[in-house]
């Protein structure tokens, strides 16, 4: 079993959701990330999302925006993102790590190259935000050779046809973006989030998580009540800004924000 | 095949794109799933009223009574004179209405706009020349229109901006990333993802993820086809070369692909080089970048190593960015069309010698065209004939040209 399955079917076996915090490697340097990892785990984090910082994050709102370019200015490359997965591999062989970002990365690489080293360094899944299911055929392929998980989104304009398409395609779990939006918008209806749910469900039997717009643990709570997983990026990533930059403090910020989502999740 | 030009890889039987708006291995869908469902309803429109006799017949209309087509050839003689060599024949798509080629494809996109019950109208804009073609068309039907600016070009267009104001579009300064036109692209594509229910989003040039390369190029085609037949007409033939400038490359491939097929038509896309390319400091994909994802499709992208999408250079704002349409990475690729470029001192050259010799103030864009065309011509001599696409005028520039000259106005 893949540690994203592990992980997924011990969260059911206890009646538990999962917490899937969001960073963008690097920000806002590089030497932190690994520690803010730990941290998160540490503090009730059941699988990490780190994102591969991209000059253009098309799909991304403003917070996120600044990280990938904080992280860019210290030339945080693909290649760095897999050697902290790999100091973070040091500590943690349980924790999935599924890395979030843009295709280009990629392709520069070459998707064999990419799909090989990933591996190596102990990435479980890949979400590549601008490679839908028909866009990426190859690149999904060289992934599962090597035993990664590519992750897709699913969005509230995805019609069945394209539910049956992506469900056919994914592993690991699935990822419903709960707005039409970029990453870190406000409104989310947690009632128009339960009606996609289900209807999702009935294309896979994989793990739903739901992001975009969950930025507390009252939100977190309300999302985990219909879905598997909640996936918290652009608030997380706000309250390590509002931290002093030094490792201790970013640490004590993934921390005490991640304890309050668990703690409301658990509830 | 005896064709001088026509590379083996090119077969101009062959249509482009594909169903999957692939132009070999370039062009696709590469965007969030979020719009994966509206780029189907907007291929679905456009398949729908492409050949579709009442739309034809409004763009056509259009056209003609509001945009003032078919545009002149013209033959710059005293350019030709000095340039001493072939023929240079202007396609004069800076007499168009609002001054450029861009708002071919704007009253195109806006008819579908409508026909799709779109109420609001998006677009990004570079020299701003796109974002006042799309501020045009929006105000004469009575839609809402935003129009996303990089800061850096808000600053250095500043007369288009006040132009798309006065027309009733508001102007959002985009200040991430780099500032200019890739980053107003992203924010546009932000905006189109968050309000996709009642937005369309007009892309204005032939990037983009499919429909829009193919799309934008049908809007344009009109420029090479009156071209094509003005040749014969007025010059008494076809051309020997088409000259036109890239940046994302609408006017390039509107002028380009109905001379496709005519193996004996050259057909030459000039890049912008900024302070040579060299130097690194340009807008070159074409004939200094590689083949990566940006902006929804796979095409020559300028970036580094890692695969990050580097920052452009040109003196011209329209031409100042880091991709290009998949459609020219295929040619260029089979070899039906070369790339080359000019500096930004060679289009300020070309910009002077084209207003005083023949009384034409053409674009910073098109007058990196202007510069290569008239290299070509004293290469290529006497009894040849060139096709130049003036695709927009230079009054916008007045000012940043002043600035770089060091002339207060």
């Amino acid at each position: 079993m893949s540690r994203l399955q592990t992980r997924f079917a011990a969260l059911k076996a206890s009646g538990r959701k999962a917490l899937i915090p969001y960073v963008t490697a690097g920000d806002p340097a590089p030497e932190h990330t690994v520690a803010i990892m730990h941290a998160s785990v540490a503090a009730g984090a059941d699988v990490l999302e780190l994102g591969v910082p991209f000059s253009d994050p098309m799909a991304d709102g403003p917070v996120i925006q600044a990280a990938c370019e904080r992280a860019l200015k210290h030339n945080v490359t693909l290649t760095d993102v897999l050697s902290m997965v790999s100091k973070f591999r040091e500590q943690d062989q349980e924790t999935p790590v599924v890395l979030m970002g843009y295709c280009n990365p990629i392709e520069v690489t070459g998707y064999e190259a990419f799909a090989k080293a990933a591996a190596a360094a102990g990435v479980d899944g890949v979400l590549t935000v601008d490679m839908p299911p028909e866009a990426g055929k190859s690149a999904f392929a060289a992934m599962r050779a090597e035993g990664l998980d590519p992750v897709f989104l699913i969005a509230p304009t995805s019609t069945p046809a394209r539910l049956q398409s992506i469900c056919a395609e994914a592993t690991g779990f699935v990822y419903y973006v709960s707005l039409k939006g970029v990453t870190g918008s406000a409104a989310l209806d947690v009632d128009a989030v339960a009606n996609k749910v289900d209807q999702i469900r009935e294309y896979t039997a994989l793990p739903v998580g739901v992001g975009f717009g969950i930025s507390d643990g009252a939100t977190a709570a309300a999302v985990a009540g219909v879905a598997d997983a909640v996936i918290i990026g652009s608030a997380m990533i706000q309250k390590l800004q509002q931290a002093e930059p030094n490792t201790p403090a970013l640490e004590a910020a993934a921390s005490e924000f991640l304890s309050e989502v668990r703690a409301a999740l658990d509830n | 095949m005896t064709a001088k030009n026509l590379a083996d890889g090119f077969d101009p039987n062959v249509s482009m794109p594909d169903a999957n708006g692939h132009f070999g291995p370039y062009g696709g869908q590469f965007v969030a799933e979020t719009l994966m469902e509206p780029l189907a309803e907007l291929m679905d429109a456009w398949q729908k009223y492409r050949h579709d006799p009442q739309f034809l017949a409004e763009y056509e209309d259009d056209l003609k009574h509001y945009v003032g087509r078919p545009s002149a050839l013209y033959l710059a003689k005293r350019l030709t004179e000095e340039a001493g060599g072939a023929e240079i024949w202007l396609k004069r798509e800076d007499l168009n209405h609002t001054g450029a080629h861009k708002i071919n494809n704007c009253i195109g996109q806006a008819l579908l706009a409508k026909r799709m019950g779109k109420q609001r109208i998006i677009a990004e804009t570079g020299a701003g020349q796109h974002g006042v073609a799309t501020a045009t068309v929006a105000a004469r039907l009575g839609l809402e229109c935003v129009v996303y600016m990089g800061a850096e070009d808000v600053e250095r267009q500043a007369p288009n901006v006040y132009r798309m104001k006065m027309l009733g579009a508001k102007v959002v300064p985009v200040t991430s990333g780099t500032a200019t036109l890739k980053d107003a692209l992203n924010e546009a594509m932000r905006d189109w993802v968050t309000n996709i229910d009642n937005t369309f989003y007009i892309i204005g040039t032939v990037a983009g993820p499919a429909p829009y390369p193919e799309m934008v190029r049908e809007f344009h085609t009109v420029i090479g086809k009156e071209a094509r037949r003005q040749m014969t007409e007025q010059a008494g033939g076809l051309p020997d070369a088409v000259v036109a400038c890239i940046g994302g490359g609408s006017n390039a491939i509107g002028i380009f692909h109905p001379f496709l097929a005519d193996s004996a038509v050259d057909l030459y896309g000039v890049e912008a080089a900024g302070d040579g390319v060299e130097t690194g400091r340009h807008a070159a994909p074409l004939c200094a970048g590689r083949p990566g994802v940006l902006h929804g499709n796979r095409t020559y992208l300028m970036e580094d190593d890692a695969g990050q999408i580097i920052g452009t250079h040109s003196i011209s704002a329209g031409l100042d960015y880091p991709g290009v349409g998949p459609e020219h990475s295929w040619l260029k690729d089979v070899g039906r069309a070369r790339y080359v470029a000019a500096t930004d001192k060679e289009a300020l050259a070309a910009f002077h010698q084209l207003t005083r010799c023949e009384g034409i103030v053409p674009a910073l864009e098109s007058s990196h065209a202007i510069a290569f065309a008239t290299k070509l011509a004293s290469e290529l001599g006497k009894g040849q004939k060139i096709l130049v696409n003036l695709s927009g005028r230079g009054d916008k520039d007045v000012n940043t040209i002043a600035r770089v000259e060091g002339i207060e106005l």
